[in-house]
C-alpha cells in the first residue's frame, strides 16, 4: 500500500457481515473487511457476486441481516443514511435533472443549511476541481457524459463527505473516456486524500485505481491484496481466471515439497509448480501461468520447465502477436510475444518448444467448471 | 468520390449522374413515401372530418345563425328597414301590410309558429303572439292594416313587439351568445345582464369549473400515492395494481354511476354502517347523493384513471436513484421527496390534471344521475336545450362558450407550465 499508514483501528469495518434478500440464499457470506483512511479500495467481482450489496449496504440503501459496520469508530447500522455524511457517485449519475449543474452541487449544501456565500464559494471550488468552472449554468441534460460524470463526482465530494462510494461510476462511457476519468479520479483521491470505496467490474479500471482490490464471488471476498499481488501472485484459481489472461493446466499433485510441488498433468508430463491452494497429494489441481510469463526460443531453453507445443494460431496486435497453441493436450494456451522478438519458426503448425519459470506457474484449486 | 467527381448543371446546382437536378430526383424519389403517408392518415382524416370538425363548424354556426326571420317574413325585414326603433312610435302602415302579407304566406306554409318560437326566445309572448296571428290574417283582406292586426292581437301596438322583430331581422345574431351568459340586447342596443340570482348558466359554467377543479384535485391526491406505488412496486405486483386501475373501464359507465347510488344513498349502504356503528343517527343520515357531494365522488372514482395513467407513466422513468442520491447528499426523505422526486413528476400532473379537468368539464351522464339540482353542469343544460326546449342556437352557443373556456385553460396551462412539459406516456 503506498503511501498509507497503518494507524491501529480501521476507517470502514465490515465484521462478520451478512445479507439475504429472501431468506434462503446469502448474497453476502460472512464478509469481513477493512478499509484504512484515505485508501482506495475497489470491490471487483462479476454480476451478482454481492459487491454491489456490500456498497448499498455501506450507503445505507440496504440493512445487513446479520453483523456490524462501523464508519470511523461509530456503528452504522442504526444510522439512516442522510446521517451517514458518504457521499455517493451513481452509476448513471443520478443527477437531477430539473436543477442546473450548480444547483445539484448545491443540493448537500443546503439541506445542511450552510450560509449562501460559503456555498456559492464551495460550488465554484468543487466545478474548478472537475475542470466545469463555466458550466454551472447548464443543466444536466445539455453536458456530455464525461461532463455529467465529473459533475457527479464533484456533487458527491462538495460536502466533505467522510466517505466516497462509487458505484461502477463509467459503466456508461466510451473506453477512452473512461480510461481518462480513471486518471481523474485516481488524481482526486491523491489530492484530497479522501477514501474512497469504488465497485466495478472492469479489472482494468480495479488495477489502475486501487491501493488494495477485494475480489469478490459467490458472496465472498476471494482475495483482497493490492493490484500486483492480485495479478501475480492469485490466490486461488477463480481470482487467477478472473484477473487478466489465464493459461491453465489440469494435473494431479503427486509431491510436495516446501513451497513447491510436482503435478503430473493429465497429457502424462511431470512439471513442477509453486504449491499455493491445491487439495493435496493425489487430488486434482489447476496450473496457472500468465500468457507473459511463457518464453518461446532460446529464452525457453533457459527455463525450469519445457514442454512442446504446437502452433494453431497467430493473431497480429501491433505491440505483440498472441500465440495460441497447443501445449499439453490443450488447445487454449496463449501466450504473448512482443514484437521486437525474433519470430522464427512462429508459422501454424509448427511444433515449437516453450518454456516457464517454476515460480510463475501456480498449483491452484480445481474449480467447479473444469 | 472527390470534390471534382460531383457533376455541376448548367447554372451551378448540383445534378445527378444522369444530368438530373438533385432536387428534382430527390423530389421523385421521396415522392412515394409522402403518398404512402398520406394513404395512411386519409382515413383518419376523412373520420375526424366528418365526425369532428364538421359538427363542430356547424355547431359554431349555429351558435350566430338566424336568417329564418328573413326567410319567413321577408316583406316585413325589408318595410322595417327604414323605421328607425328608437323613435318610441310604432312603424307605418307600409309595415303592417308587409306583415299581414308575410303572415298569410307562413300561415299557408306552416311556418308562422317557427318564426314565433324563434322570437319567443328573446321575448317571452311571441310564441303566441304569431300562432295566434297567423291565422287572423288571413282574415284580413284589405286595409287598413294597422289597425286591424292591432285589433287581432294589442301586442301589435306595442313598439317593443316590433323593436325585437327588428332586432333580429338580420342573419346573423349574437343573441345566443349573450342568452349564453345571461345578457340581452336591449332594442336600443345596449347589452343588459340578468340579475345574479336569475342567471342560470353563469351559474352553472361556474359550477362547472369549481366542480371540476374539486374532481381534479380530488383524483390528483388519490392517484398521486398509488402511481407511486405503481411505479415503484416489483413487476409482479404493479401488473396487479395496473389492471386493478383499469379494471373500472371494464364496468359500463352507467353500472359504476348506479353502483354509487346504492352505496350512497340514504337508506344505502355508506349511511346505514354509520347509523349501525352510531356515528350518526337515524334522523341525521347525511344526504351524499343527488348533489354536489355525489357527483364529485362519482366522477372522481370514474375519472382517476386517466390521473393514475399519466402519472405513473411519468414516474416509471424517474430513476430509483434519484432518491438515493438525495438521501446521501444529507436530504433528510421528505425534503428529498418535495426536492427531487416531486418537480420530476409534475410533467405527468400536469397531463393528468388536464386530461381529468377536460373530460369533467363537459361530463353529462354522471352529472345526470346523481348530480340532483346542486350538482348539475353545464352540459346537462346543453342537453336540454338540445333534447327539451329544442332552443340549438342557445344550445351551440353554451357549447363554444364551454369550447372557449377549455382553451383558455389550456393556454394559461401553457403560459405557466409549458405544453411541451407535458408527458401522457
Amino acid at each position: 500500500m503506498t503511501g498509507l499508514q497503518s494507524t491501529g483501528d480501521p476507517f470502514v469495518r465490515f465484521q462478520e457481515v451478512q445479507k439475504s434478500y429472501d431468506g434462503e440464499t446469502l448474497v453476502v457470506k460472512n464478509l469481513n473487511l477493512d478499509i484504512a483512511n484515505g485508501e482506495f479500495l475497489t470491490m471487483l467481482g462479476p454480476s451478482g457476486s454481492g459487491k454491489t450489496t456490500c456498497l448499498m449496504m455501506l450507503a445505507g440503501f440496504e440493512t445487513p441481516t446479520h453483523g456490524k459496520i462501523v464508519l470511523d469508530g461509530a456503528p452504522l447500522n442504526d444510522v439512516p443514511p442522510h446521517k451517514r455524511d458518504i457521499g455517493m457517485v451513481f452509476q448513471n449519475y443520478a443527477l437531477f435533472p430539473h436543477m442546473t449543474v450548480a444547483e445539484n452541487l448545491a443540493f448537500p449544501l443546503h439541506v445542511r443549511k450552510m450560509g449562501k456565500a460559503e456555498i456559492e464559494e464551495r460550488v465554484q471550488r468543487a466545478l474548478d476541481m472537475v475542470q466545469l468552472g463555466i458550466f454551472g449554468g447548464r443543466r444536466p441534460m445539455q453536458l456530455s457524459g464525461g461532463q455529467q460524470q465529473r459533475v457527479a463526482v464533484a456533487r458527491a465530494l462538495v460536502f466533505d463527505p467522510k466517505l466516497v462510494l462509487m458505484d461502477e461510476p463509467l459503466g456508461a462511457l466510451d473506453k477512452q473516456l473512461r480510461e481518462q476519468m480513471q486518471f481523474e479520479i485516481k488524481h482526486i483521491h491523491d489530492n484530497l486524500g479522501i477514501t474512497v470505496v469504488y465497485v466495478t467490474h472492469d479489472q482494468s479500471e480495479a488495477l489502475t485505481m486501487s491501493n488494495r482490490i477485494a475480489v469478490f464471488n459467490d458472496g465472498i471476498i476471494q482475495q483482497l491484496a493490492p493490484p500486483a499481488d492480485l495479478y501475480e501472485r492469485p490466490d486461488n484459481a477463480f481470482v487467477a481466471q478472473f484477473i487478466g489472461e489465464n493459461n491453465k493446466l489440469i494435473g494431479k499433485v503427486t509431491a510436495v515439497d516446501g513451497d513447491q510441488c510436482s503435478v503430473e498433468l493429465d497429457s502424462g508430463e511431470k512439471v513442477a509448480a509453486m504449491s499455493i491452494s491445491h487439495a493435496g497429494v493425489g487430488q486434482k489441481s489447476m496450473l496457472s501461468i500468465r500468457p507473459e510469463r511463457v518464453m518461446i526460443g532460446d529464452e525457453a531453453a533457459d527455463c525450469d520447465v519445457q514442454v512442446q507445443a504446437h502452433v494453431q494460431e497467430l493473431i497480429y496486435l501491433g505491440d505483440h502477436i498472441r500465440t495460441r497453441l497447443t501445449v499439453c493436450g490443450r488447445e487454449d494456451f496463449v501466450v504473448k510475444i512482443p514484437n521486437s522478438t525474433d519470430r522464427a519458426g512462429l508459422v501454424p503448425g509448427n511444433e515449437i518448444s516453450i518454456g516457464w519459470r517454476t515460480r510463475d506457474c501456480r498449483a491452484l484449486d480445481l474449480p467447479d467448471n473444469l | 468520390m472527390t470534390a471534382t467527381d460531383i457533376q455541376n448543371g448548367p447554372t451551378g446546382a448540383i445534378v445527378t449522374a444522369d444530368g438530373q437536378p438533385l432536387k428534382v430526383s430527390l423530389a421523385r424519389a421521396l415522392r412515394r413515401q409522402r403518398l404512402f403517408a398520406l394513404a395512411l392518415v386519409a382515413p383518419l382524416f376523412i373520420f375526424v372530418t366528418i365526425s369532428f370538425i364538421i359538427p363542430i363548424a356547424d355547431m359554431l354556426f349555429r351558435s350566430v345563425e338566424n336568417s329564418i326571420v328573413e326567410e319567413i317574413l321577408p316583406e316585413t325585414v325589408k318595410a322595417l328597414e327604414s323605421w328607425d326603433e328608437n323613435s318610441g312610435e310604432l312603424p307605418d302602415e307600409a309595415v303592417f301590410a308587409a306583415m299581414v302579407a308575410d303572415l298569410k304566406v307562413a300561415k299557408a306554409n306552416r311556418t308562422n309558429s317557427k318564426v314565433g318560437q324563434r322570437l319567443n326566445y328573446e321575448r317571452s309572448g311571441m310564441s303566441s303572439l304569431f300562432r295566434g296571428s297567423g291565422r287572423k290574417a288571413v282574415r284580413i283582406k284589405e286595409g287598413p292594416y294597422k289597425e286591424k292586426l292591432i285589433k287581432a292581437d294589442k301586442d301589435w301596438g306595442k313598439v317593443v313587439t316590433w323593436q325585437v322583430i327588428k332586432q333580429f331581422s338580420p342573419n346573423l345574431t349574437p343573441g345566443y351568445y349573450l342568452a349564453s351568459v345571461d345578457a340581452m340586447q336591449t332594442p336600443d342596443g345596449s347589452i343588459q345582464f340578468e340579475d345574479s340570482e336569475k342567471a342560470i348558466h353563469t351559474k352553472l359554467f361556474v359550477r362547472t369549473m369549481i366542480m371540476s377543479v374539486a374532481i381534479t384535485i380530488t383524483t390528483l391526491l388519490l392517484g398521486f400515492p398509488i402511481a407511486y406505488l405503481i411505479a415503484t412496486q416489483p413487476a409482479k405486483i404493479s401488473n396487479l395494481l395496473i389492471i386493478l386501475v383499469l379494471l373500472p373501464f371494464w364496468t359500463s359507465l352507467l353500472v359504476r354511476t348506479t353502483s354509487w347510488i346504492a352505496l350512497l344513498q340514504q337508506k344505502g349502504v355508506i349511511n346505514d354502517f354509520l347509523v349501525l356503528v352510531g356515528l350518526i343517527s337515524e334522523d341525521g343520515r347525511l344526504a351524499m347523493i343527488h348533489n354536489a357531494t355525489g357527483a364529485v365522488i362519482a366522477m372522481t372514482h370514474i375519472l382517476l384513471p386517466f390521473m393514475v395513467l399519466p402519472l405513473y407513466s411519468v414516474m416509471k422513468t424517474i430513476p430509483p436513484t434519484y432518491m438515493r442520491a438525495a438521501t446521501s447528499l444529507g436530504a433528510h426523505p421528505w425534503p428529498a421527496f418535495w426536492k427531487v422526486y416531486f418537480p420530476n413528476t409534475v410533467p405527468g400532473i400536469g397531463a393528468g390534471a388536464i386530461l381529468v379537468f377536460i373530460l369533467a368539464i363537459g361530463y353529462y351522464i354522471t352529472p345526470e344521475l346523481v348530480g340532483g339540482t346542486s350538482g348539475t353542469f353545464i352540459s346537462n343544460r346543453i342537453a336540454f336545450h338540445i333534447l327539451n326546449s329544442l332552443n340549438w342556437g342557445l344550445a351551440a352557443a353554451l357549447g363554444a362558450v364551454l369550447l372557449a373556456i377549455v382553451m383558455v385553460f389550456y393556454l394559461l396551462y401553457d403560459r405557466i407550465v409549458g405544453i411541451d412539459n407535458m408527458k401522457l406516456g
